[in-house]
């Protein structure tokens, strides 16, 4: 088995229809390893967030293979799609998507609900995800009582929890001012560094790109450079696979 | 514990205004289903007031008799041949029928005689709350029901009043013993019942028998069919069902009582299953979320399902509330509304399966939601 967690192989993507249709992936490679945060960036409407969705099982390409954590996710239906995600996957959204009338706790429990984890023991983990994201004094705070930094660290908890092998976060500083920004990124690469996740950040924003372990640029639904960033992480980080 | 069921009560309560909506859709819907039934029971119940509270083993009948208000004859003479028989402890002849009843006031009501007969067993007056029956075997005396007070114009034991043209004096009182023909009973013994509807010395409108506690009932019912010729002979489990299904279903009264409830279900069923739509495409990004999370569809249903059996709980209880209070308020009336266990748990289960289908439109909403439309926006 190679190092990779996710790993994408001339992938096409048509959205739409008719006279709609828009190519958005025309035969992407792209693979994700453990312990490597990698920046996917890009000009507004080259296929970002249709990569991502693809990488994450949400989408399915129109030909190529995704291949997550050794299994293949062509032919898959929904359920499956669903089930790869859930046993995989952690997702971040660039407008948090927490669940407004739940409490901060309440949302990272969710994560571990849909997987069949109640009662004590789920909220325990729940609130330890909290505190490693420095919100546990907020954990019975509704979403619409918290700064949108402090939203995004909830939905950072709630894609933790449930240890994914893979991050995927869409525009994760997208609406947050620069200090939040940092502390978002800072989480986020702690996590792939860390604790030895693959984190992908789709992004715009310059600011982010010191957290970088490799940059990709993507214009028009292709790959049309990659390169390392600027940690000082080695390219290929251990390879102890790491579980919670 | 789940979240599902936070989630569902959260989804539920967050929209007071929608919830206040479906409550009364689903108290609505239950109640008057609720009331239907209960008319039907009280109904069902009533028309074999009679019957019930004769205790005779067999009624013989003139042949195609619906019921015990029939006005259809037979021949009396059969009586004496069955009194006879062996196993045969008594038979009498019953007598009714309608009949004109003039107050003092000089007002005329109609009214149903019943020829009471004092035996043990046979058909009186019941819940006797003033005078004596045993007078009824005198002269002309009479025992009403004091819910018929007004339309009689009587007011106590002593009072008076005409039928067909004979003074008649009141002797005793009961009490509930109503007519769902709204025409009120008015117990007289066996003779003057015949001169008051009419009804020749040899004929009657039937004939209870009582049999003697160590007879074949087997085989005294069939050597009394044998006797019988064109007269029916039915038992008093027979009698009341035929009565009850003649006035439920050959009247068209239960289709329509039915024909309520099921306006009822459908009602409440299209309420509660628009305002759970409505819900659900209200908090469809939330769906969406969840199934980008990895969610199986199960546990989406599971929320949808939480949310429906939730309305039903509680509209229930409210509606059960309401006909707990409809009942005791039609309690002394001419037709009471009869709840029982057994209708209660069955409204319940409807209830129930009445929310849950509600939840289908919204379930089939929610699978057709696209996870990725999460992020593209
Ligand atoms: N449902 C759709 N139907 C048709 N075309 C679509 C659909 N969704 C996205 N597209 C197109 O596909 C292309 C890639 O979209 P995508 O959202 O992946 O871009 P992006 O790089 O994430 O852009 P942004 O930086 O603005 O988020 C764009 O040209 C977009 O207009
Ligand atoms: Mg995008």
């Amino acid at each position: 088995m190679n190092d990779y967690v996710v790993e994408a192989k001339s992938v096409e993507k048509t959205l739409g229809r008719g006279a709609g249709e828009v190519q958005a992936l025309r035969g992407v490679d792209l693979a994700l390893r453990r312990g490597e945060l990698t920046l996917l960036m890009g000009p507004s409407g080259s296929g970002k967030t249709t990569l991502l969705l693809v990488l994450g099982c949400m989408l399915t390409p129109s030909s190529g293979s995704v291949t997550v954590c050794g299994t293949p996710t062509a032919g898959a239906d929904k359920e499956a799609l669903a089930r790869i995600r859930r046993e995989h996957v952690g997702f971040v959204f660039q407008s948090y998507h927490l669940f407004p009338t739940l409490t901060a706790a309440q949302n990272v429990q969710l994560a571990l609900d849909i997987r069949g984890e109640h009662g004590r023991r789920a909220a325990e983990k729940s609130r330890e995800a909290l505190a490693m994201v420095g919100l546990e004094p907020k954990a019975n705070s509704l979403p619409g009582g918290l700064s949108g930094g402090e939203q995004q660290r909830v939905a950072i908890a709630r894609a933790l929890v449930a240890n994914p092998s893979v991050v995927l976060a869409d525009e994760p500083t997208g609406a947050l001012d620069g200090k939040n920004g940092q502390t978002i990124m800072r989480i986020l690469a702690d996590t792939a560094h860390e604790r030895e996740r693959a984190v992908l950040v789709v992004t715009h924003d310059p600011r982010v790109v010191p957290y970088a372990d490799r940059i990709v640029e993507i214009e028009d639904g292709l790959i049309v450079q990659e390169r390392p960033g600027e940690t000082d992480r080695p390219r290929m980080p251990k390879t102890v696979p790491f579980r919670m | 514990m789940s979240l599902v069921l936070t989630l569902a009560s959260r989804n539920l309560f967050h929209d007071r205004l929608r919830f206040v909506a479906t409550m009364v859709g689903i108290v609505f819907s239950v109640v008057l289903v609720m009331i239907q039934m209960g008319l039907f029971l009280g109904f069902g119940r009533m028309v074999t007031t009679m019957i019930d509270h004769a205790s005779a083993d067999f009624w013989i009948l003139p042949k195609g008799a619906k019921c015990f208000e029939d006005p259809s004859l037979l021949d009396v003479k059969l009586r004496d041949r069955v009194a006879t028989m062996e196993g045969v402890s008594w038979a009498v002849p019953l007598v009714i029928g309608f009949s004109d009843w003039r107050l003092e006031s000089g007002e005329v009501t109609p009214v149903f005689i019943v020829s009471a007969d004092l035996r043990d067993g046979s058909l009186q007056p019941f819940n006797v709350v003033d005078g004596n029956v045993q007078a009824l075997t005198q002269g002309a005396n009479v025992a009403v029901d004091r819910s018929y007070f007004d339309r009689l114009g009587v007011s106590s034991v002593g009072s008076t009043a005409e039928i067909r043209g004979r003074k008649v004096r009141v002797v005793a009182i009961t009490d509930g013993i109503r007519s769902f023909a709204t025409t009120p009973y008015v117990f007289v013994d066996l003779k003057n019942a015949r001169n008051y509807t009419g009804t020749p010395r040899d004929r009657a409108s039937s004939v209870l028998v009582r049999l003697k506690d160590d007879a074949d009932r087997e085989k005294v019912l069939s050597a009394i069919r044998a006797e019988a010729g064109d007269a029916e002979v039915l038992t008093s489990d027979d009698f009341r069902s035929r009565s009850r299904s003649f006035w439920l279903f050959g009247t068209g009264a239960g289709a329509a009582l039915f024909a309520g409830a099921l306006l009822g279900v459908i009602v409440g069923t299209v309420i509660v299953a628009q305002t759970l739509y409505s819900s659900t495409k209200d908090h469809l990004s939330e769906f969406a979320t969840l199934r980008a999370m990895g969610s199986s569809n199960a546990y989406i249903y599971g929320v949808i399902i939480y949310q429906a059996l939730i309305n039903a709980v509680v509209g229930f209880a409210i509606a059960a509330g309401i006909g707990f209070i409809v009942v005791q308020m039609t309690a002394k009336s001419a037709l009471p509304i009869v709840i029982t266990p057994w209708l209660m748990a069955a409204l319940f289960a409807l209830t129930v399966v009445m929310c849950v289908a509600s939840g289908i439109g919204a379930i089939i909403r929610v699978v057709r939601i696209d996870p990725a439309t999460v992020f593209m926006r």
